[in-house]
C-alpha cells in the first residue's frame, strides 16, 4: 500500500496554513512543517517557551542554547521576532490569539477529542509540558499522525483509550494514508493517498467515515 | 518645592558579593522556584550554592525535573527535594530524576506548562485563583473544581507561591531591575513576582540608569538579591 511520506504529510499541511498566520508547530513530526512553508507566505512561527519568529536551525558552530524551540533544539530569530515570559507565552495560545497549532497525536477520536500526552503506561513517567495548552489553545489544531498503530489499529478511534490531552479540539487529521476533517457530522476525508479506495480507507480506519475526496481533492 | 536630596551612598543596594551569601538563608522545608527551560536559563552556580547550604526537605517548581547530573537533577540527586512541582520531567537525560520517581523518592506535580506559568503568574499578580480552560476533561484535572462561563468548560487552578526563586538574567543593577537574553527568559521574570526572596544571577552588573527603562523586563521591585555571574555558554541538551 503507498502511504503519504512523513515530507508530504507535512508539505501538505503546510500548504493549508495561509499567509499570515501565526503558527505553533508541535514537537515531533509537526516540527518538520517548518521545511515545508512556501517561502512566498510570512508565515510566524511561535515556540512556547517564549519566542515569536522562530526562523531554522543554525549553521553548526553558530548554536545558541539560549535560543531554544520547544524540543530544546537550537534555532534563530527572523528580523521581526519577539522575546517573552511563559505567561505571556501560553496568554497568545489560551487568549486565541494564536492561528493554528499542528501536533502530533497517539489518538483521535470521532469527537476530535486528542490523546497524545501519555499512554497511561502505569510504568511511565508522565510528562505533559504544553499539549494540553496547545490542544485548546489555537484557533484551528490539526494533527499529524500514523494513521495505524505498529499492529495495524486505526489511531481514529470512536473513544480515546489513551488518558485525554483535550477534548473535542481537533479540526483535522493528516496521515499517511488521508486528510480527515472532523465535522459536527461525523469524519469526512477531504483526501486519500493515491491509490488507495476509499471504501478500503474507510475499513482501515473502522469508525464512521464520509468521502468528501472529490469534492476536494488535491493533486 | 525643594528638591529630593539624593542620598549621598546608596540606600537600595540588593547587590550581594556571592551566590553563597545569596542563598545562605534558604531553610530547611522551602519552597523554591527555579528558572530557566531545558537548560536557557538555569541558574547553575546559585543552584550549586543551595546544594552546598545543605537545605532539605524542599519543594522545587521547575518547568522540567533536571537535564543530566547538572543543575536541577544535581539538586535532586541530593535527596533534598520532598516534591517537584513541573510540567515535564521526563527527558532522554532526566535519569536522576526517573530512578528517585521510580523509587518513590520524590514526590511529582504534573502541571501543563501553561497552568504551571498562570499559577505563578497569578501568585505574584495578587490572585486568589483562577477558571482556565488548560486541562478540562483531562486527568489533570481530576477532583478540580469546574465551571462552565459563556459556553465554555474551566477548570480552576491555585496560584503557585514561593519563598524563594532562583533565577538567571543577562544584566542587572543595584535596584533589582533586569533584562534577559532570549528564550532564557522564559519562567523568570513571572517566578520574580511569585516569591517572597527572589534572587537573581546575572552575567553582569550594570550601574543605575544605564538599563533602558523602556526595555527593563522584570523591574527591580520584585527582586531582593542580584548576584554577579560570569557568563558561561549554555550547555546543550541532550538530544
Amino acid at each position: 500500500m503507498k502511504r503519504f511520506t512523513h515530507d508530504e504529510m507535512a508539505a501538505r499541511v503546510a500548504r493549508d496554513i495561509p499567509d499570515g498566520a501565526y503558527v505553533n508547530l508541535g514537537i515531533g513530526l509537526p516540527t518538520r512543517v517548518a521545511n515545508h512553508l512556501p517561502p512566498d507566505r510570512e508565515i510566524v512561527l511561535h515556540t512556547e517557551n517564549g519566542l515569536l519568529g522562530m526562523g531554522p536551525a543554525p549553521a553548526t558552530g553558530a548554536e545558541d542554547f539560549d535560543l531554544i524551540n520547544a524540543g530544546k533544539q537550537p534555532v534563530t530569530a527572523l528580523p521581526g521576532a519577539s522575546y517573552f515570559h511563559h505567561a505571556d507565552s501560553f496568554a497568545m495560545m489560551r487568549g486565541g490569539h494564536l492561528d493554528y497549532c499542528v501536533l502530533g497525536a497517539f489518538q483521535v477520536s470521532v469527537a476530535g477529542d486528542l490523546a497524545n500526552w501519555h499512554t497511561g503506561a502505569s510504568d511511565a513517567i508522565p510528562a505533559v509540558g504544553g499539549a494540553m495548552d496547545l490542544a485548546i489553545g489555537a484557533k484551528h489544531v490539526y494533527v499529524m499522525m500514523e494513521h495505524l498503530t505498529k499492529d495495524g489499529a486505526s489511531k481514529i478511534v470512536a473513544r480515546c483509550t489513551y488518558p485525554l490531552t483535550g477534548l473535542a479540539c481537533v479540526e483535522r487529521i493528516y496521515t499517511d494514508l488521508a486528510v480527515i476533517d472532523v465535522t459536527p457530522a461525523g469524519l469526512v476525508a477531504v483526501d486519500v493517498v493515491p491509490g488507495l479506495p476509499f471504501a478500503e480507507l474507510a475499513r482501515l480506519t473502522g469508525v464512521p467515515l464520509a468521502d468528501g475526496s472529490a469534492a476536494v481533492h488535491v493533486a | 518645592m525643594a528638591a529630593r536630596r539624593r542620598p549621598s551612598r546608596p540606600v537600595i543596594d540588593k547587590i550581594v558579593p556571592t551566590a553563597a551569601a545569596a542563598v545562605a538563608d534558604v531553610h530547611d522545608g522551602a519552597t523554591i522556584m527555579v528558572g530557566g527551560f531545558g537548560t536557557a536559563g538555569i541558574p547553575f552556580e546559585l543552584i550549586d550554592a543551595l546544594i552546598a547550604t545543605g537545605a532539605r526537605d524542599l519543594t522545587v517548581v521547575n518547568n522540567n525535573a533536571g537535564n543530566a547530573d547538572t543543575g536541577v537533577a544535581a539538586l535532586l540527586k541530593t535527596k533534598r527535594v520532598r516534591r517537584i512541582v513541573c510540567s515535564f520531567p521526563r527527558q532522554v537525560d532526566s535519569w536522576v530524576f526517573d530512578a528517585l520517581y521510580r523509587t518513590g523518592e520524590i514526590e511529582l506535580e504534573l502541571v501543563p506548562q501553561g497552568n504551571l506559568a498562570e499559577r505563578i503568574r497569578a501568585a505574584g499578580a495578587g490572585i486568589g485563583a483562577f477558571y482556565t480552560p488548560t486541562g478540562y476533561g483531562t486527568q489533570l484535572a481530576e477532583g478540580k473544581e469546574t465551571r462552565e462561563i459563556a459556553g465554555r468548560r474551566y477548570v480552576l487552578e491555585y496560584p503557585i507561591h514561593a519563598d524563594f526563586a532562583l533565577i538567571k538574567a543577562q544584566a542587572g543593577d543595584r535596584w533589582g531591575n533586569l533584562v534577559y537574553r532570549k528564550t532564557a527568559r522564559n519562567f523568570g521574570p513571572i517566578m520574580a513576582a511569585a516569591a517572597k526572596c527572589t534572587i537573581a544571577q546575572v552575567a553582569s552588573v550594570v550601574g543605575l540608569g544605564e538599563l533602558d527603562p523602556e526595555a527593563i523586563v522584570t523591574p527591580g521591585i520584585y527582586v531582593h538579591r542580584v548576584v554577579a555571574i560570569a557568563d558561561a555558554a549554555t550547555p546543550a541538551v541532550a538530544a
